[in-house]
């Protein structure tokens, strides 16, 4: 089963381009043309989104390397001991939605550190497949066209966050 | 995200000097600037090819085939977009690309979602509400099958890394439920 939506997934993107080309050549579109003109876009696009990713990565490694994200942690950990939530859990839900690699690296490490099977990884696989890099998202979307006013959006993201992981936790509890 | 940058940044830096983590702090600021360059560089190469592909589908009218096609479906949860406009293409491809994991290809697709979004806005910086739950959706992240996690727990050799696939597809769809009625709450309260 797995293998076979990998296959598809696979599938998807080269039949889609070959598709798409396909498709402008029958309409008369002279496709390479056009394809040049779309890619000429894209450093214009970046161009805007790159000081959104940096203001926001800067901030978010230097979190990290200050030793505040370590206190949050053990704060957090601390705070919600009574529902014997592993730490690993804890550090993952903080720094999941903050940044993509680091999550990655530290989700690595719980696998190697507690084992394959463990809850600890259980858990923190739900909340890895189910969470986003919501910062990333947040930076590259609202950069690509330029909001400065958000309305209250941050406030919806972060609190979809925390019920995203209370649901991963749940879930991986459940079933596990 | 005035407010989280300017308590991410102080509160850092006052725990630095607490600490004794100003060097590692100081480092981190230039590591995260170089981190940014980086993801800025990689996205300037899949942002231009997606951009390149689209172009084709605009042109080719390929663009509004897919939106008349996705229109009943898409509209039902963002009411304001006319027509068959090409956001709603670009919003359907990026949540088909984002179900498959398709990284590379969903956020080329949503930037240009963003962008077809933007030409409705009609207070060009501040936020529409399409724009809202469009970002909801992304940073709800609905997928079939987490392939990276697999990946990561097969190569340490869990007994069945498959198993992570119908809990994480039941929290993915619980929270993406629940992030569009937050995010509608919201709406409804502040009004």
């Amino acid at each position: 089963m797995i293998q076979y939506v990998n296959y598809l997934s696979l599938l998807i993107i080269p039949l889609f381009i070959l598709f798409t080309i396909l498709y402008g050549t029958y309409k008369k579109v002279t496709v390479y043309d056009s394809f040049i003109a779309g890619a000429k876009e894209g450093p214009a696009i970046i161009l805007n989104i790159f000081p959104y990713l940096l203001t926001i990565f800067v901030a978010i490694k230097g979190f990290q390397a200050s030793g505040a994200f370590d206190f949050l942690r053990n704060g957090f950990y601390q705070l919600f001991a009574f529902l014997d939530i592993p730490i690993e859990v804890i550090s993952m839900s903080i720094i999941k939605p903050l940044s993509g690699s680091a999550s990655t690296a530290l989700f690595t490490d719980i696998v190697k550190t507690t084992g394959p099977d463990s809850m600890a990884t259980k858990m923190t696989a739900v909340i890895m497949g189910s969470a986003e890099t919501t910062f990333y998202v947040l930076a590259v979307y609202l950069g690509a066209v330029n909001i400065k006013k958000t309305r209250y959006l941050v406030p919806v993201c972060l609190a979809a966050d925390l019920v995203g992981i209370i649901v991963a936790v749940t879930v991986a509890r459940l079933i596990f | 995200m005035n407010l989280i940058w300017l308590i991410l940044l102080s509160v850092s830096i006052v725990f630095a000097i607490i600490t004794g983590n100003l060097e590692p702090f100081t480092k981190s600021i230039f590591e995260g600037a170089k981190s940014a360059v980086e993801v800025s560089l990689f996205l300037l190469g899949i942002v231009s090819v997606w951009m390149g592909i689209t172009r084709i589908l605009e042109d080719s009218g390929l663009i509004y085939r897919i939106a008349h096609l996705f229109k009943p479906i898409i509209s039902r949860l963002f009411k304001n977009i006319p027509g068959d406009h090409p956001s709603i293409s670009a919003i359907t491809l990026n949540v088909l690309a984002n179900l498959f994991g398709l990284g590379n290809a969903a956020t080329p697709l949503g930037i240009k979602a963003m962008q077809e979004l933007d030409t409705l806005n009609e207070d060009k910086g501040t936020i529409t509400f399409e724009m809202m739950i469009f970002i909801v959706i992304n940073t709800a992240s609905i997928q079939f099958i987490p392939f990276s996690v697999i990946g990561i727990l097969a190569s340490y050799n869990a007994t069945n890394p498959a198993a992570v696939v119908l809990p994480v597809l039941i929290a993915t769809i619980i929270s993406a439920i629940a992030a569009l009625l937050i995010l509608f709450s919201f709406r409804k309260v502040l009004k």
